[in-house]
Order: structure tokens, then sequence, then C-alpha cells
């Protein structure tokens, strides 16, 4: 038997979430009373004529640069027709052979090393209409008693990205959707949830033996509407194309649709697509030239990467800790735990299970040290509630659940304080200079010294008063 | 009594001005033309009796002079805020548009009343409003012979006294072919001097707004409301310039050159031939300098260039009538793919889909290079021909059109013969030129439209040649058979 390898690439697409949609200034937005959020532009009524969201440009621009991309000098709206219910013009406004980036590299860390995905292309297109078939068999439109068309959705920016044919896995085709969600939610372009489809993926994949360096016909494979089912369908469609192969058969190029209920792939009926799009340039918009200073802007919004921060932190945390930490966006509050003396596994997994984040809140630092601390001497639903109270830091809650077995007399504390202070006076003169991050390691080696005994907010404020001093 | 067949704008509005009439008295006399010649013109789709959206006479501008309470008729392509807008076809029947369009909104902004809505080749593709799915337009010299097209309506009107001026949209020539055919001045702007925004789209790399007038000098004033950019369009530019009504009466220092190609091309009428020769001496007593010219590539490839072009562009906006949002839909007892099938067989008419047929091969998978992709490189090449011209005229010079206006149904029935009506217009329009045609005088009593083209961005001198020439010519606009009646 031949040693089969997978060869995948995926196209996802990324709705963004600017104010008003890519061609009209209709309000973006989800879950709105259906064909509330429409107009003439976006119903394409006669005369009408596509007026070009610059936030969705710029946006792009970022996302590019994000995925180490080359930001095209002109690049060029298409028009890509088919006719269908969900496209009011019966044509799309996408990008074809110049779109606005190109050319990119995305770091993808895995439990065996680093891998580099190429990025073909993110190109920005206009976003279909949604419809609901009713009737006939599962959701489509051939059989359906009727078919409903909701066109707020019609006309949203959406930047698709597509890959090389880089990926080797069904896991490793899940990581690179999580990260890539995650790298375009902390770009602040997208809520890029899968199950609301503002974050959506099909895979193009093939298999061949290993040592060939050619490709093999792939298949296309669309509604994979979460990270595990991206997995699960990639997994179910190597299985299948593997049989075809072993059993002497050759597969076929064609769309399949994944349904994870019964964990089968089946041809979509070709009627629904057509395959000549009759891309030409449109006529209605000129190209798009971004200038430097804006490609600049765009470049000093991106912070460091997930990629490179998961590579980062696995040396401490491991693989599978540091990847998930990061892929939930929560690994910026390692480190201010980790002063506290926390031991930083011990830090990211209170991170991933107890953490009860509360979105512009930060958490009271000290108290999820503590927190975490005492985690084996408090009952678990104590625990439980001042993790919580922690997270959205509720000191008052968190004294009344915590203060009991902590240390917190100041006669009992300060002979340690004095002794810590004393023995660490390159810190003490880096406070008084002004790093006032240094108080964390102070009120860390407080802890120590009392075996985490010692209540690290009564230690936060005395420290704090005798360093004042 | 108003005397609606002479009178111009700028007369118009001098009345206006000093309250010789009102603006309501000027508009009741136009419908009350109408009511007397549009029976035999069919030259409107829709009138606009009520008066309810007549502008205020506010509202002017600074413009001078003052052409508040001057009513306009548009044409039927125009999008008019609770108006009915058909585009001459069926698929549109009934479709009141919920917006206006920006050339609606700056006549409106200035104090226009709309008079109504004017008759069309459906969609605008054609040369002699025979193709309206609402029947032809006749030609006021002529009732047996067509005004031109696609704008034969807003022609017609212009000519026959049934409104002062009016717009009308030009692709390949459907402004200046109806104006020469029809004996008024048309004007057809550089490509992005006007917004198309709330024009029902046809070959947009194309489409133009253009002004139908009696003058050149109303026509001037026409084009000055309309252009500019509009941020609804991003294909629109800010002029470069003001809009200067022309007043010079000579041509001294203007450079014009005479196109072999443009002016022997087969097919030109020895009459239109002999009135533009004529017209052309006279620019040289008037002090121009005249020299021949030639285009040979432009006049050769403009034609097929614009057939893949326009069709292609056409395949695809034409494609959002499916009977779904909007317009007419086909009864069926049947799937989407049937209504779809029903309602466009049924609300399309012959040209239309013929347009849609060529344009959606020209842009097929395996076709595009050789078609869509070869004819914008050839663009390019008949741009560059012109650019090289204008480095040595500064205008030039043709017929408008290869005849004068042919009879109903004379080419009807040949869709190629009726293409060669926009021969002459094409090659300019291809390089998004803007050209104005005057009447320089009759053949067998048709009038002979004179083609004036210049550089992009160049509607003051045309306007100032146009002016100059059109004093020298003292061409009668009014219709003889209707001056006498």
């Amino acid at each position: 038997m031949p040693e089969w390898e997978p060869v995948i690439g995926l196209e996802v697409h990324v709705q963004l979430k600017t104010r008003t949609k890519m061609f009209c200034r209709c309000a973006n937005s989800w879950g709105d009373e259906p064909n509330t959020r429409v107009c003439p532009i976006c119903l394409a009524h006669p005369g009408t004529l596509p007026i070009p969201n610059r936030t969705a440009i710029e946006w792009t621009v970022k996302l590019g640069l994000a995925l180490g991309c080359k930001i095209a000098e002109r690049a060029l709206f298409h028009r890509k027709h088919y006719v269908y219910p969900d496209l009011a013009k019966s044509y799309q406004i996408s990008q074809y052979d110049q779109p606005l980036c190109v050319d990119g590299r995305f770091l993808l860390p895995g439990p065996d090393g680093d891998r580099e995905i190429g990025i073909v292309r993110a190109h920005l297109e206009e976003d279909a209409a949604k419809t609901i078939h009713v009737g006939g068999a599962a959701g489509r439109i051939a059989g359906a008693d009727y078919s409903l068309v909701d066109f707020n959705r019609g006309g949203v920016p959406l930047v698709e990205v597509v890959t090389q044919p880089d990926v080797r896995s069904p896991e490793e085709a899940r990581r690179l959707m999580q990260l890539l969600r995650q790298t375009v939610v902390e770009l602040g372009i997208s809520d890029a949830e899968m199950e609301k489809g503002s974050l959506r993926c099909d895979a193009n994949v093939s298999v061949r033996e290993r040592g060939e360096t050619g490709f093999r016909t792939k298949t296309e494979l669309k509604n994979m509407n979460s990270f595990k089912f991206v997995a699960d369908g990639i997994a179910r469609e190597l299985e299948r194309q593997i049989g075809v192969y072993e059993s002497g058969s050759e597969v076929v190029q064609e769309t399949l649709h994944y349904a994870p209920a019964r964990g089968t792939v089946a041809p979509l009926r070709t009627k629904e697509y057509a395959d000549d799009y009759r891309y030409f340039p449109e006529p209605d918009l000129v190209a798009i030239e971004p200038p430097p200073a804006l490609i600049e802007a765009a470049r000093e919004g991106i912070g460091e990467l997930p990629g490179a921060r998961i590579r980062s932190l696995e040396p401490t945390l491991g693989f599978s800790l540091a990847a998930e930490l990061v892929a939930a966006g929560r690994d910026a509050h390692l480190d201010p735990i980790i002063r506290y003396g926390v031991e930083p596994r011990e830090a990211a997994n209170f991170l991933m299970n107890d953490l009860k984040p509360q979105p512009g809140v930060t958490p009271d630092y000290a108290g999820v040290a503590e927190t975490v601390r005492k985690r084996r001497e408090l009952p678990p639903d104590v625990y439980l509630k001042a993790a919580a109270a922690a997270s959205i830091a509720d000191s008052a809650t968190l004294s009344v659940l915590l203060d009991q077995t902590a240390i917190s007399d100041a006669s009992e504390l300060d002979p340690v304080l004095d002794r810590v202070l004393a023995d660490n006076q390159q810190q003490v003169d880096a406070y008084k200079g002004g790093k006032e991050g240094v108080l964390g390691f102070l009120v860390g080696q407080v802890m120590r010294e009392t075996n985490g005994k010692a209540n690290p907010r009564v230690v936060n404020e005395r420290l704090r008063e005798k360093l004042r001093v | 009594m108003i005397d609606t067949l002479r009178l111009t704008v700028e007369e118009a509005a001098g009345l206006l001005e000093r309250r010789q009439v009102s603006a309501g008295e000027l508009t009741a006399a136009y419908l009350a033309a109408v009511d007397e010649r549009d029976e035999e013109l069919h030259a409107f789709l829709h009138v606009n009796r009520n008066g309810h959206r007549d502008a205020p006479s506010a509202g002017q501008n600074g413009h001078t002079p003052k052409v508040g309470g001057v009513p306009i008729a548009l044409k039927d392509v125009i999008t008019t805020k609770g108006m009915p807008t058909t585009a001459g076809s069926r698929i549109l029947e009934g479709y009141r548009p919920v917006f206006d369009a920006t050339v609606t909104t700056r006549c409106m902004d200035a104090g226009l009343p709309i008079l109504g809505k004017t008759n069309l080749d459906e969609f605008a593709m054609g040369s002699s409003t025979e193709n309206s799915a609402y029947g032809p337009t006749r030609n006021p010299w002529d009732p047996t012979r067509v005004p031109g097209g696609s704008s034969g309506g807003s022609a017609a009107a212009v000519a026959g006294g049934l409104a002062p001026w009016a717009l009308g949209t030009d692709t390949g020539g459907s402004v200046k072919q109806p104006a020469s055919l029809s004996g008024i001045v048309g004007l057809r702007p550089t490509y992005g001097t006007v917004s198309r925004y709330g024009i029902v789209a046809f070959a947009s790399s194309l489409d133009q707004v253009g002004p139908l007038t009696k003058t050149v000098r109303d026509c001037a004033l026409l084009y000055r409301l309309i252009a500019g950019r509009d941020e609804c369009d991003t294909t629109t530019v800010d002029l470069p310039e003001p809009v200067e009504i022309p007043a010079t009466e000579d041509l001294k220092g203007i450079r014009i050159g005479v196109p072999r190609e443009l002016n022997e091309a087969e097919g030109i009428e020895p009459g239109v031939s002999e009135r533009v020769r004529a017209a052309i001496a006279l620019a040289e007593e008037l002090g121009a300098e005249v020299r021949e010219a030639s285009l040979p590539r432009s006049v050769d490839y403009g034609m097929p260039c614009y057939y893949l072009v326009a069709p292609a562009e056409a395949s695809s906006n034409l494609a959002r009538y499916d009977g779904v949002r909007y317009g007419y839909r086909a009864s069926v007892d049947g799937d989407l793919t049937a209504l779809y099938e029903r309602t466009r067989w049924e609300g399309f008419g012959e040209e239309p889909k013929r347009r849609i047929m060529l344009g959606t091969y020209a842009l097929s998978a395996g076709y595009y290079e050789a078609y869509y992709g070869q004819a914008q490189k050839v663009r390019t090449v008949i741009k560059n021909e012109f650019a090289a011209a204008f480095e040595r005229y500064d205008l030039l010079v043709s017929p408008t059109s290869p005849t004068v206006a042919f009879k109903l149904g004379e080419k009807a029935e040949n869709p190629l013969a009726m293409y060669l009506a926009d021969v002459l217009t094409i090659p300019p329009n291809m390089a998004g030129l803007p050209g104005l045609s005057i009447p320089c005088g009759l053949s067998d009593g048709l009038p002979v439209g004179l083609q004036l083209i210049g550089p992009q961005f160049s509607e003051n001198l045309l306007f100032r040649a146009g002016h100059a020439l059109e004093r020298a010519l003292a061409f009668d606009f009014v219709p003889e058979r209707l001056a006498h009646a």
C-alpha cells in the first residue's frame, strides 16, 4: 500500500465589520429584520453605480500585510457573472487578475515545528444575499417549494484569502483556520464567527503518493461551518479519494457538499453553479491605487501576530497550550499573572479553563495569582466564584472569598516585606526610578517567602506604602 | 403667444427675467405644443402634466442668464423619482424609480420643471428610435422619417418645439446622430465629465449624458448645469476650467483637421458631403486654418471594436432584469429558471437580445482575450491616434451622420445597415472624446449635421467654434413644414 499525502488549499472568506456595506451606505449589520438594510444600489435598481468603501480597502490592505502579502500598486475590480437570486445585479463585484494583495506567507506553528503556508492572494469583493430554500431536500434550491432572499447581507464587504496547497492534514487546516480567525479578530476587521457565516472556509483537496511532486485532480469541498467540520470534512474527503485510488479508479474534479450530520460528502448539482463567470474589468469603478501613506498606516496598526506569539510562548508552555492560549486571544494576560509568581503553565491553564473575561475589563492579576495559588485549599465552588470575581476585578467579592485563609495582618507581613526589599535593592531603585512594573516581581518574592500564604493585594498595598517613603 | 418652435432657452430665460411670461405659462405653452403635435411625433413616453414636480424658479446657482423656470425633457433612461422610467423597454414597464439621477437633481436644483420622459431605442440601443417597445418617434421635418436615435424622442421634442431643451445619452452617437437628423445641436461630452448615476446603463465605459438644444449657447448653458464631479460616480472628474458661454464669432487661430477617412467614408450621401464641405469652407473664411488629416485605424477599427465593447458591457448591465425585484415579470408555471427565461424573452425586444447574445459570447471563457480583451487594446490604439492628431489640430470635423433622416422601416430589418448610421460618431466616442453636432444646411429638405471633435475637456473650444459657425451658417432650425403650418 502506498503512503498517501494530503494536499490541501483553503479558500477563506472573511466578512468585514465595516459600518456600511462595500458599495453603498447601507448599514452592515447582522440579525436585523430581513430586507431592512437595503437601498437602490444593493438591490441593483437601474442606473445605480457602486461607490467603494474606503475602510474596507484599508482593512484588506491591513489583512494582506498581516498575511505577508505584497500590496498591489494598482488593483482592479472585476465583474463575476452568475445568475442566482442571491445576486441582485447577476454579477458580483470581485477581483480577478489584479487583486489588492498577492504572494504572502503565513506562519503556522505546529507541534512538529513551524510551517509557512503560502498565500496566493487576498482580494476584496461584495457578499451575496442570503437565500433560504423552504421545502424540498436539505435546504437546496432544487425541489424547494419556495425560496426567500434576504438582501441585508447583499453587498457586505468580504475578503477572500486563497492559500497555496501547502496544508498537509485536516488538523493543520483546522489550526490554520483558528489562527486566521484570531488574526482578523485582533486586526479588528471582522467578528469572524463561523457559525454566523462571517468566517467561511472552502477547501481544495487532493492526495498524492508520498514523494510524488505533481498534483492530482482536486475536489472543492464546501459547507464546513465550524473548525471541527473543517477538519472532519477534509478527513472524510481524503479517505474517499484514497479509497477511489486504491480501488483503481480516478478522482473526478467536482464540487462537494459536506453534510456534518451524516458525515458524508456529496456532489452539488452542477446546475447550481455556472463555470463560466465571464470576468471583465468593472467599468463603473476606477482602479485602486493604495497610496504609500495608507499602506504605512495599515502596517502600524498591526501588532505582533498570533503565529509569532505561539512560537515565543512554546518553550515555556509547550505547543498545544501556547497555541490554545493564543487562539483564544488570552495570551496577553499571561505575563501579568506570572509576574505575581505563578508558574506559567498553571497560569495558562487558569486562563484557558477558569478565566471569565468581560470585554473591556482588565482582570485583577494579583487576585488571579492568589486564586490560582489557593486552588487546592478552596472548595471547588468557592474557587470558581473567586476565578470569576478576579476575572472582572471584583475585589470586594474576591476578598470575602479568599481572605479567610490569607495572611493579611501587617505585623505578620512587615518583617517579610522588609527582608525582600533589603534583598532586592536593584528592583527597589528601579521602582523608585519610575518602573512600576517591578512591583509585581517584588510581590512575587513575598509570595514565595510566605509559601503563597500572603494576601497579594495587601502585600501590594503595603509595598507601595513602604516604597513611597 | 409663445412660439415654442422658435424660442431658444436664452430667449425664454429673457422673457422670464423681464416677467413677460411666468414659469407656469412657459411650461403650459410647451404642454400645449405636446398636445398639438405629439400624437404625430410620439416624442414623449410620459408627460408630466400635474406639474407637482415643477421646481421653483428659485435656486438658480448664480447662472447667467437665469434658466430657472425653463422646462426640460429627459430621455427615458434618466431616472426620475416617482416618475415612470422605462428605458423604452417592456421589461421596465410600470417601473417608478425611488431616486433621482444626479443630472435630474441638478436640473431640479437649477429650477427646471421636468416636462416629461422622451422616447428612445430600447436601452438606448439603436439609431432611429424604432427599437422602442412603445412605438417609434417621427422626425418633425418629415414624419415619414426617423428622428435618429437612440435619443430620438429628445431630438424630436426640441426640433418639434415640444421642449426648449432636452437631455439625451450618447454611447455610440445617440445624442450627436439624432441632433444631426433633426436639425438641432447635440453635445456628447468628454467621458467622465457628466455623472452617470441614475442613467439606466447600456455600455458603462461609453455612456455619457448630453444636451440637445436649438443653439450652441443653449447647449453650453445646459452642459454647465450638468457637468462636474459627482461623489456617486467614481468615473467623474472636476472640470479643468469653467464652462464658458461662447460669444466670439470668428475662428481665428483655430487649426481644423479634416480626416480623410471620416469625410470620404463609404456610404456618405453626396448631399451630406456637399453641405459639410461648404461648412468647412465657411470655417476657413472665418479665419480657421483648415488642413486634411488622417485617422486610418480609428475609422477602420472603431466600429468592430465598438460592437465588441458595447454589447459585452450591455450583456452584463442587462443581466439584472430578471423579474424578481422590479419591472416586468412573466407569469409562469414553473421553476426559477423558467421565470428568468420567460421574463427576459417577453420583456426584451430584438435588439437587446441580439446584443446580449453578442456580448455574452465576447466575454465567454476562451473568447475573452480574442474579443473583449483585444477590443480594449484597439481602443488604446484609437485613443493614441486621436491624441497624435490633436498635436497638429485643435479640432477635427466631419459629417455627423453619413445620411440625412431615413424613412421609417428603411433599415429596421437590417441591423448592419442601422449600425453604420454611427460609423462617423463611434471613433471619437471610443476614445472618450467630446463631440458637438451642429446643423449645417439641408439636403433634399432634410437637415445635415456637422460633427466637431476636440481633445478631452475641450468643450469650451467646441462651443466657441460651433457658435461661430452657427452664426455664419444662419441655419433655420424650425422645420419648414411646421413653420408654414
